[in-house]
């Protein structure tokens, strides 16, 4: 049996990025639930968030973030053979993201499916496309992280409406003579299931302390083991930029990996907590400010329901 | 395990709570309560478990901070 031909490493071309248009303030949101701007900003580091429109759905959004890293990568939609979209929070189950996604960007018949590893999805998304670029399996891959949390939240409960936020982040991926995306640290821990979960089957919910105490102390060491094994030393980071959970669980990731000169990615603080959007729509937004120079090399790290985590190092284009 | 003295423990948890919160460790006293004399809401209080447990070696699950209330509470849990 003949194998496809591999390629020696795999690159981020281009990103891409879309937020809803509506802004939602603290302010706003303490008009109809009991809260503040001082709690929110002291708690979670929110200042403002989007929240998508009620006929926007998933979809739409990965299509604009994906439409424009598309763009932004040089290629025609046709090269792409493969779309990945991490995504948990779509309306129906069925169809996927990813074949829609695709046609409406006018890619013809590429292998399609989405992937729920909820707020580490994209870097399990960017692993496998790593990987199918790298295996011969694709091309030129798609990779999106999309979420419309506001469908899935109690407006009533102070403890999530005021974290989870709407949003897409995208990454064309391609082969390249050299590695520009490291080896993924990947896992899960599925007996705290309970601890990020669908209340009553509609309701995202979190038990906060908890969710906190782990992504506080277990999580610095899959960070760590990541640059490990891509050998890079945290001193040669340009960035940090882990899933946008709570700015104080950035923060308190940040500290533990002796990297103080890296950029940490506070994206949180506009654009809210975007489960497997917020990093791609941090990365995308940080390279749109010029922050992130070409070639500089940035650390991601996701985590979030299942429980599952993965991280990785990757180049900036 | 090694036992500590109530003095230690106070001690100890007054450096933990002026790292953690900012609160100056000679405010830390035991009839203290967490939430309305020290200002230390419910994530700052993981982080004074996480740090206690390092400290004294004694784990103080998630589920049993609510219960946890004033600066004695957390001596008493930790000698018990």
């Amino acid at each position: 049996m003949n194998l496809a031909p591999t390629a020696p490493g795999a690159r981020v071309l281009a990103f891409g990025e879309y937020q809803p248009g509506r802004v939602v303030t603290n302010e706003e949101l303490a008009r109809t639930v009991d809260t503040s701007d001082e709690w929110i900003q002291s708690r979670v580091g929110i200042r403002e968030r989007r929240i998508a429109a009620e006929d926007e759905s998933v979809a739409d959004m990965a299509v604009a973030a994906a439409g424009k890293a598309l763009a932004a990568s040089g290629l025609a939609a046709n090269d792409i053979d493969l779309v990945i979209v991490a995504t948990c929070t779509q309306r129906d189950q069925v169809p996927n993201a990813a074949a829609t996604v695709a046609a409406r960007l006018g890619i013809t018949a590429p292998g399609a499916f989405d992937v729920n590893a909820a707020c580490a999805g994209f870097c399990y998304a960017l692993s496998l496309a790593n990987d199918a670029v790298r295996g011969g399996s694709a091309r030129n891959v798609l990779v999106i992280g999309a979420e419309k949390l506001s469908d899935w939240l109690d407006w009533n409960d102070r403890t999530t409406c005021v974290i989870f936020a709407d949003g897409a982040g995208a990454a064309v991926v391609s082969a390249s003579a050299t590695p520009d995306i490291g080896p993924v640290v990947w896992g899960s821990s599925g007996d705290r299931a309970d601890k990020i979960y669908l209340r009553d089957h509609r309701y995202l919910y979190q038990e906060g302390q908890s969710v906190f105490r782990w992504t506080t102390t277990e999580l610095y060491p899959v960070a760590l083991k990541a640059l490990e094994r891509a050998g890079v030393r945290p001193e040669e980071l340009t960035a940090f930029v882990p899933h946008q959970a709570n700015l104080r669980i950035v923060e308190a990731i940040a500290r533990k990996l002796g990297a103080p000169q890296a950029i940490i990615a506070r994206d949180i603080v506009t654009a809210g907590n975007t489960s497997s959007a917020s990093i791609p729509l941090a990365l995308s937004r940080m390279v749109g400010r010029g922050e992130l120079p070409s070639g500089s090399t940035v650390l991601t790290l996701g985590f979030g329901a299942g429980l599952t985590y993965a991280a990785q190092v990757l180049r900036i284009p | 395990m090694a036992t500590h003295t109530e003095q230690e423990i106070l001690a100890g948890l007054g450096e933990i709570i002026d790292e953690v919160a900012g609160v100056p460790a000679d405010q830390v006293t035991a009839d203290k309560s967490f939430v309305d004399d020290l200002d230390i809401d419910s994530l700052s209080m993981v982080e004074i478990a996480v740090a206690a447990q390092d400290k004294f070696g004694v784990e103080i699950p998630d589920d049993q901070l609510k219960d946890l209330k004033t600066v004695q509470d957390v001596i008493t849990f930790i000698q018990k």
